[in-house]
Formats: C-alpha cells, sequence, structure tokens
C-alpha cells in the first residue's frame, strides 16, 4: 500500500484564546467556544465551515455541546486524544490527518481548562483506597505530579551531574519571554536566580519555580487544506510533521518500571517526527518545549537530539534557551512555567506565532518550529514551517 | 479530598495475591510459567511471550536506592501533617529493573516520616520490611548496613 504523507498538505490558518486567569467566572465549555470562535475570526472560517473536532480526552465539554454552541456542522470527523498533557500536539495532528485524508476540510482542535482553584487540584481527588497504577505509589506519599518527576530528576541529576543551575536556566530563560509577553501571567514579575533558589521546595529536588503555573483558560487552532490557507486571512502556518509515542512499557509519570526510565517517550516520538520531516534537530532555531515542570526540557532536549544523552544540563549554559541571542529560544510565550500553564495548548499557539512573526520574543527567519507535549507520559510533537 | 493515609485497594485482581504476600512478609513477582520473564507492577499477560500463565515468585526483599523525593505541603491532609517526609525507589537486588516505590524507615516499627533524611542516599542498600496500615502491609525499607 502506497504511503500517504500528511508534510505541507495542511496548515494551521487561525488560532484564539481566552484572557489567561484565576478563578475565572465562566465554565470551561463557555471558555472553550470563547477561544474556538476567536480562532475562527482569526481565520476568516465561518462556524458552519466547521467539519471536524479533535479534543483532549480529558475536556470537560463535549464536541456535541461545543458544536450546537457555536453553531458548527455538520461535524464529520471527531476525536479524542488522552493522557493529559501529552495530548495537545497530537489533537492538532489528528487534525491534520482528518483534513488530508478528506475525511473533513475545517478542523478545529482546543484545549480548555479551569485549574487555578485549589478545589480542582485532580491529585487531591482521590479516594482513600487507589487502584490501577497509582495503588503501587501513592500509599507510600508520592501523590502529585510534581513528586513523580522529582523521583526521575534526583535520579537524573545523580546519573549526569545535572545541578539546579541548570534548572534555573529553564525557569529564567521561560521567565524572561514572559516578561516581553503582555498576555503572560508572569509579564510584569521578573525572577533572579537568587528568587530561585531562595524559594521554597515542592519536592526536593524541585522548587516552586520549577512548577509551571495553575491557570484557567482556553485556546483553539483551525486546522484546513494547504490549498485553502495560501488564500486565508493569515500566513499559513503549515503542519510538516507530526508525531506520537507510547515506549514500550510506559507508565504514566510514575515511569520507573521499564529498563531506562530516563529515555522518556520523546525519544521514540522524535525518531519518527525527524524521519517525516525535511528538517532535522540542527535546523531548528526556535522550539516550544513542554514544561510542566523545568527538567521535563532537560530530558526533552535529549530526546529530540539538540543535544547527547545526559549533556542538556550544560546545553542551557551561557543563556542558550534565551532570546534573542541564545542558541536555542524555547518558549518563547513564556511558556507553562511563566505564560499559562494550560496543558501545553499554549505552546502550540506560539510556534504558530513564531512562523507568522508576531512573537513577543520574535525569532527572525527561523524556517520552522518545534512544538512538543507532555513528556513523561504518551506523547506527541509538530514540526511547524512557514512559506 | 481524603483525611486519611492511602491504601492499594487489595482486591484489585492483578494484584491482590501480592498484597496477601505482603501480608505473610514476602515481597512478591509475576514470573511467567511459559518464558520464566518476571514482571512488575502485575499484569494479566507476560510481555515477553504473550502466555496467561504466571506464578508468583518471591524475592530476596533487597535492593538499593535508586532514587528518591522529598515531598513538602500543600499534600493530602494526612501526609501534610508529617511533611516533609521521604519517597524511595528501590531497585531489586534480583533484576534492577524490577523498582518499587516504598519509603525508607529508620526500623521496621518506626513511622515512615520520621527518617533522618540525611540517610537518603542513591545506591545505598536496602532491605524489605512490612508495616500495617490500616490493616493492609505496605513494603517499605530499611538500610541493610550487612551489605555496605
Amino acid at each position: 500500500m502506497a504511503t500517504m504523507e500528511i508534510k505541507d498538505r495542511t496548515a494551521i490558518v487561525g488560532i484564539g484564546q481566552t484572557s489567561f486567569g484565576k478563578g475565572l467566572p465562566d465554565t470551561e465549555l463557555s471558555l472553550a467556544c470563547q477561544a474556538i470562535a476567536a480562532a475562527l475570526d482569526d481565520a476568516g472560517i465561518a462556524p458552519r465551515e466547521v467539519d471536524g473536532l479533535v479534543m483532549f480526552s480529558m475536556e470537560n465539554g463535549r464536541e456535541v455541546e461545543v458544536a450546537r454552541n457555536l453553531g458548527l456542522g455538520p461535524i464529520t470527523y471527531f476525536g479524542e486524544v488522552g493522557y493529559g498533557g501529552g495530548a495537545g500536539c497530537a489533537t492538532v495532528g489528528h487534525a491534520a490527518m482528518a483534513v488530508a485524508t478528506g475525511q473533513c476540510r475545517v478542523a478545529v482542535a482546543w484545549r480548555a481548562r479551569k485549574r487555578a482553584a485549589k478545589t480542582s487540584r485532580p491529585w487531591a481527588n482521590v479516594a482513600a483506597r487507589v487502584g490501577g497504577s497509582a495503588q503501587w505509589t501513592r500509599p507510600f506519599g508520592l501523590l502529585r505530579p510534581v513528586d513523580e518527576i522529582a523521583m526521575l530528576t534526583r535520579r537524573y541529576m545523580y546519573e549526569y551531574g545535572a545541578t539546579r543551575d541548570h534548572l534555573a536556566n529553564v525557569a529564567l530563560a521561560c521567565r524572561k519571554h514572559a516578561n516581553r509577553n503582555p498576555n503572560a501571567t508572569f509579564f510584569d514579575r521578573p525572577l533572579t536566580r537568587e528568587q530561585y533558589m531562595a524559594s521554597r521546595w515542592i519536592s526536593e529536588p524541585l522548587c516552586l519555580y520549577d512548577n509551571c503555573l495553575e491557570t484557567d483558560g482556553a485556546l483553539a487552532v483551525v486546522v484546513t487544506s494547504a490549498e485553502r490557507a495560501r488564500d486565508g486571512k493569515q500566513p499559513p502556518v503549515y503542519i510538516h510533521a507530526f508525531a506520537q509515542s507510547i515506549p514500550p512499557q510506559c507508565q504514566p509519570m510514575t515511569n520507573y518500571f521499564c529498563e531506562d526510565p530516563l529515555r522518556g517517550p520523546a525519544w521514540d516520538c522524535a525518531r519518527l517526527l525527524w524521519k517525516k520531516s525535511d528538517f532535522q534537530a540542527r535546523d531548528v532555531r526556535v522550539a516550544q518545549i513542554y514544561d510542566a515542570f523545568t527538567p521535563l526540557i532537560l530530558l526533552s532536549l535529549e530526546g529530540y537530539g539538540f543535544c547527547g544523552r545526559g549533556e542538556a544540563g550544560p546545553f542551557t549554559e551561557g543563556g542558550a534557551l534565551e532570546w534573542p541571542e541564545g542558541r536555542l529560544p524555547i518558549n518563547t510565550s513564556g511558556g507553562g512555567l511563566s505564560e499559562a500553564y494550560v496543558h501545553g495548548f499554549n505552546l502550540i499557539l506560539e510556534g504558530v506565532r513564531q512562523m507568522r512573526g508576531t512573537s513577543t520574543c520574535q525569532v527572525p527567519n527561523a524556517p520552522c518550529c518545534l512544538v512538543t507535549s507532555g513528556e513523561g507520559v504518551p506523547t506527541s510533537a509538530l514540526l511547524l514551517r512557514r512559506d | 479530598m481524603s483525611e486519611q493515609w492511602l491504601v492499594p485497594d487489595v482486591e484489585d485482581p492483578d494484584s491482590a495475591p501480592f498484597w496477601q504476600a505482603a501480608a505473610q512478609g514476602q515481597l512478591v513477582v509475576q514470573s511467567c510459567v511459559d518464558c520464566g520473564q518476571r514482571r512488575f507492577p502485575p499484569r494479566p499477560m507476560c510481555y515477553r511471550c504473550r502466555s496467561l500463565r504466571h506464578h508468583w515468585q518471591p524475592l530476596s526483599g533487597r535492593g538499593t536506592i535508586w532514587s528518591f523525593v522529598v515531598p513538602h505541603p500543600p499534600l493530602l491532609p494526612a501526609y501534610e501533617a508529617v511533611a516533609p517526609y521521604n519517597v524511595i525507589v528501590v531497585a531489586a537486588a534480583e533484576d534492577p529493573a524490577l523498582r518499587f516505590v516504598g519509603n525508607l524507615v529508620e526500623s521496621p516499627e518506626a513511622p515512615f516520616h520520621q527518617t533522618n533524611l540525611d540517610r537518603l542516599q542513591i545506591g545505598a542498600p536496602v532491605r524489605v520490611v512490612f508495616q500495617q496500615v490500616e490493616g493492609i502491609y505496605l513494603p517499605r525499607w530499611v538500610l541493610d548496613p550487612s551489605e555496605r
């Protein structure tokens, strides 16, 4: 059977988002509809033309409700992707595959999330008896995502000599970029290395500033064919390559039970992504890398091939991750650490802005932008390209 | 939000024999009857040969600390009340890819949150002990100086 490639056959033609905040009064469904409406306006596409929907399995608003509110449809393709923060790029990738194969013509992918209230922390929402994979970890007090990733981080630091200074390099880069983005939660809040080092522990070896924000908000993108995109209202941003991965013996977040826990899902995802791409890691000059926690950036830099295994700590030195001088500016809107944490969907929109030339930390003439979703869980990635 | 310690669902059919063995003071893993592959956490099928037949094989209960964390608040109330405390991952002596999450304790009877955190060290040899929590026996670990 001939392989059907999706390379450059679809494009992101519209992006939209709500404001970010804590304790927003609107429901997640309402936020989703507002973000999608904004993305369709940005694209200049009418709601009735939307015939594809792809969402996170964790989404609270359902496709039928989104369609009924916005007046979409008829919808001929809909689907969802699991594993929380790993799903973002995959929702866009599935939209691209659906458009490229003719299952729909205009697809929308989105994420709406309310997490800024203390009562909405999912790790706190557990029964006293835990089953499934959690029974091997939670009774011992390994309760939160930060504890689970801290366990990998300690081992990583032990094996490779990475330091808290390396983690701080990630946090400080994201904060510097947020300080140029008026929409970022921490737009007006600079961060110093001294503040980082003096901050309280959350789960040693990770401190407060190794953790992402908790944010209420929603974001959406509109995907259609490359042909239509060329006549669109916005400069087309092509979906050049897309990949997902569940590596062998993967256990989400608590990936301690496989042969090589520090070789996370990013590695297999990267292998397919670069195989499908005309670009390789050495060609990438700007990237949006999933950052629920700072060490995920180190693991991802290795997985996606920007440096060798164990070399990500030193790779971050000398401002390498910082705009404008660094060799690989990351998370140029501030990322999950300093712009907003909406399960990494804001990284996708920033990737689009980089390719449009509208970022507040614009990297000039970058031919492509890598966007990744959650490391440590079944994951996904996109390589976006401009004309 | 739970006010109590979290305990495993010991009626989970895949893992019930693990918790039953723990109550007898044994650390066990599944071992494939057909190819001998050991596996943990428990599951119905052998990932090497697809056999559905397994028995539960006792391990020596010895291993080394693979990694550790020290959680601080905010935590569930029962855990927050005793934080900071330690959580460790232990690599089994028989096969370092067989790993268990647990806590380092000072003695078989000592509460897990009273461990001197200075004792935590990757590579330190440890030995399993079982501590009862709400009627369920959890595998925890003491330092094993005989292995030094």
